[in-house]
């Protein structure tokens, strides 16, 4: 039957066999919804001007990002990171203290392109090491030893003038010049975190459909059963880690050159906090997620203000609206927005197909 | 001990050089060349109490969130809000009242009652969902923390010593021998030494209440098996009531202390989040003896770091837990 049923089709089966395997692979190119968005992504530039380019759209692409690194690891591996932002901070330490920055005491006053492979590396290097580290423990001690690890940071970034220069931080950190384009001007800067986020994205969608991403999955859910059959449980945990230690280093290289700086605020405690808070608000099932609770996040840092102020209320109470709305979500929906979408649409399907069915009935 | 010392001879022999070194450090009067080499006997004597005493603070904290996590499998990263609510509690208290006893009843009442509501409120609905338990802490840390901002400011507050504890104390450590052939003794101020007592009792009653009380007994059967303890038809949700107010309140006691020591500011329940985080990773999840352990290593390293290396302090901390995650990752005292 099958025999019959492949000869049959052999004259379009390899174009369709492709095309069918690229669609399994890919399934945003089917979703008209998806097109429509990175269409208007791509043409922002002409509707938005220079303020919302920047401060709402590429702060959200870059928080996306660096979120994206946790969604992977707590979607697909199971492990809560909350020291993605420290490894993002590192990477951004490490681009201003190899690069170029108003302090020349500290800077080594390399070019970019030598600058940022370094930084990635080294952000890379330090996110994989914490991740052995992490993955000795399992669950909530993650969460724990991951929280431990970025006030670590945070306080010795404090602490340490010699690299890190104290409270203050490093200011004016250059950013690359090349091709005769100064690539920190508006648009030039959100086509460059626009194309790092769409890379990052579609990373994390291959990779989650490899056969390292499963055995990953696999090792989330059952990881004596992986075991048994003969996978490392740890050595994908930790290759996950390093993984995600690279996409946050993207993130921390893009967010210094978005701010010109970074202090020992940029790797604060609360800042790790709010990259979990994005990831869990967007939802940590799918790599949309984290650019979702960007979105809401930057909108709500950047508005909240004047809307509280317009209603009445005292502008400054912004992280008490995050925090009561992170816990209604982590309250009612365990998967974020994206789940509380889901739900809806799947109740709207479901209550059209029965009206349906009674139609026809 | 005995069978710690058959199994390891080892880390046994370690440790007992290591204490040997500290005990004469202490008690012995240090000679030139070594007084040359690291500083005065009395910069180190200061830190060393200085660093028992932090642990005894360290303590209070995290023997709450030891306590919780162990029974209830709760990680209640909103520990360091209790901390610093505690604090403010204490603080207002003490201004208005003028007592500094009361404060610390009061403090321990009133986050107590927090810790129930949230219990009931809030834990007992997501049982058994240790991850979204955790997130909920962190959501409601970030609420509390804004909350305090906005009643409290972010002004530095500190809460009063009582007169009667004010003013150093003669101990009876000999820090140098003038020409003259006198003694020299350290003088250390009286309400740390106090302080640090009380949390020397409180984790005695506690440890007492759990190993030779009925109420302990039942505690200690939640830690190992909740189910089955239920199934034996103790009424387990009033237990972990009890636990979880015993935690807060404890919380609430370490800050009113936390106040007095040192000052109360927003930012300070993250620290000692992380303090209490790093002390029960390093003694061991659920285990009280674990967190007095660790306390005091944490304490003692804090302090000593940033006597002798300042700039390293913190690393040294973290050091620490590296370490103990990379020999002994379930902690130095837990059992599994």
């Amino acid at each position: 039957m099958s025999l019959l049923q492949s000869t049959q089709f052999r004259p379009d089966r390899s174009a369709n066999a492709t095309r069918r395997a690229l669609l399994r692979a890919w399934p945003e190119f089917q979703n008209p919804v998806a097109w429509l968005v990175a269409l208007i992504l791509v043409i922002m530039p002409l509707i938005a001007n220079g303020f919302f380019l920047i401060e709402i759209f590429a702060t959200t692409l870059i928080l996306g990002v660096i979120a994206l690194s946790l969604m992977f690891l707590a979607g697909y591996g199971g492990m809560v990171s909350l020291m993605q932002l420290t490894i993002a901070g590192f990477a951004g330490y490490m681009v201003a203290v190899f690069g170029v920055s108003g302090n020349a005491n500290i800077s080594l006053g390399w070019p970019w392109w030598l600058a940022t492979p370094m930084a990635l590396a080294l952000a890379t290097l330090f996110g994989t090491l914490g991740g052995a580290l992490a993955v000795r423990t399992e669950g909530i001690y993650t969460i724990m030893i991951t929280l431990a690890i970025g006030a670590a940071f945070y306080y010795f970034t404090n602490q340490n003038w010699a690299i890190f220069n104290g409270h203050t931080g490093i200011n004016t950190v250059a950013t690359p010049h090349f091709l005769g384009v100064d690539w920190r001007t508006d648009i030039a800067f959100y086509y460059v975190t626009l194309g790092v986020a769409a890379i990052c994205y579609f990373a994390v969608q291959y990779v989650s459909r490899a056969p390292f991403g499963l055995a990953l999955q696999g090792v989330r859910d059952n990881s004596r059963r992986m075991a048994a059959l003969g996978f490392n449980p740890n050595a994908h945990r930790i290759a996950a880690y390093a993984f995600a230690a690279f996409i946050a280093a993207l993130g921390g290289v893009l967010q210094v050159w978005n701010y010109r700086q970074i202090s020992p605020g940029s790797v604060s405690v609360g800042a790790c906090i709010d990259v979990l808070i994005i990831a869990v608000v967007g939802g940590i099932t799918r790599p949309i997620g984290p650019f979702i609770g960007a979105l809401i996040f930057v909108l709500l840092r950047t508005f909240a203000l004047d809307v509280l102020i317009k209603f009445g209320l005292d502008g400054n109470r912004f992280r008490l609206l995050i925090g009561l709305g992170f816990l209604a979500i982590v309250f009612w929906s365990s998967d974020g927005v994206i789940g509380l979408w889901e739900r809806w649409r799947r109740r709207n399907t479901s209550s059209t197909q029965r009206s349906g069915g009674g139609r026809h009935g | 001990m005995a069978r710690f010392i058959e199994r390891h001879p080892a880390w046994a022999l370690i440790v007992i050089i290591a204490v040997a070194v500290l005990a004469w450090l202490v008690f012995a009067i240090w000679p030139p060349g070594l007084e040359a080499a690291i500083g005065r006997k009395r910069v180190f004597l200061n830190a060393v109490l200085n660093g028992i005493t932090l642990g005894g603070l360290y303590f209070l904290v995290a023997s709450g969130f030891t306590l919780i996590f162990g029974l209830m499998r709760n990680v209640n990263l909103a520990h360091g809000s209790l901390y610093l609510f505690g604090g403010y509690i204490g603080y207002a208290i003490s201004t208005w009242t003028g007592s500094w006893i009361l404060s610390f009843i009061v403090a321990f009442i009133a986050v107590a009652l927090v810790g129930v509501i949230l219990q009931l409120a809030v834990f007992r609905r997501m049982e058994g969902q240790d991850l979204r338990q955790t997130m909920v802490t962190i959501g409601l840390s970030i609420v509390f923390a804004d909350l305090m901002l906005w009643v409290f400011g972010g002004d530095f507050y500190q809460v009063q010593t009582p007169s009667w504890l004010i003013g150093p104390v003669q101990l009876p450590l000999l820090t140098a021998i003038k020409s003259s052939g006198e003694p020299v003794y350290l003088q250390y101020p009286l309400v740390r030494l106090v302080i640090f007592l009380a949390s020397v009792v409180i984790g005695i009653a506690m440890w007492l209440a759990l190993n030779r009380t009925r109420i302990g007994m039942i505690v200690r059967a939640g830690v190992d098996d909740r189910d089955i303890l239920a199934a034996t038809g103790v009424r387990i949700q009033l237990v972990f009531v009890l636990v979880f107010a015993l935690g807060a309140g404890l919380a609430g006691i370490a800050g009113v202390v936390g106040g007095t020591f040192q000052s109360l500011s927003p930012g300070e329940d993250t620290r000692f989040l992380l303090a209490s985080l790093v002390v029960v990773i390093v003694g061991g999840m659920g285990s009280i003896p674990g967190a007095a352990l660790g306390a005091v290593i944490i304490g003692l390293a804090e302090q000593l770091g940033s006597v002798y290396i300042p700039t390293y302090a913190i690393v040294v901390t973290f050091l620490i837990m590296v370490l103990v995650l990379a020999l002994r990752p379930q902690g130095l005292l837990a059992r599994r």
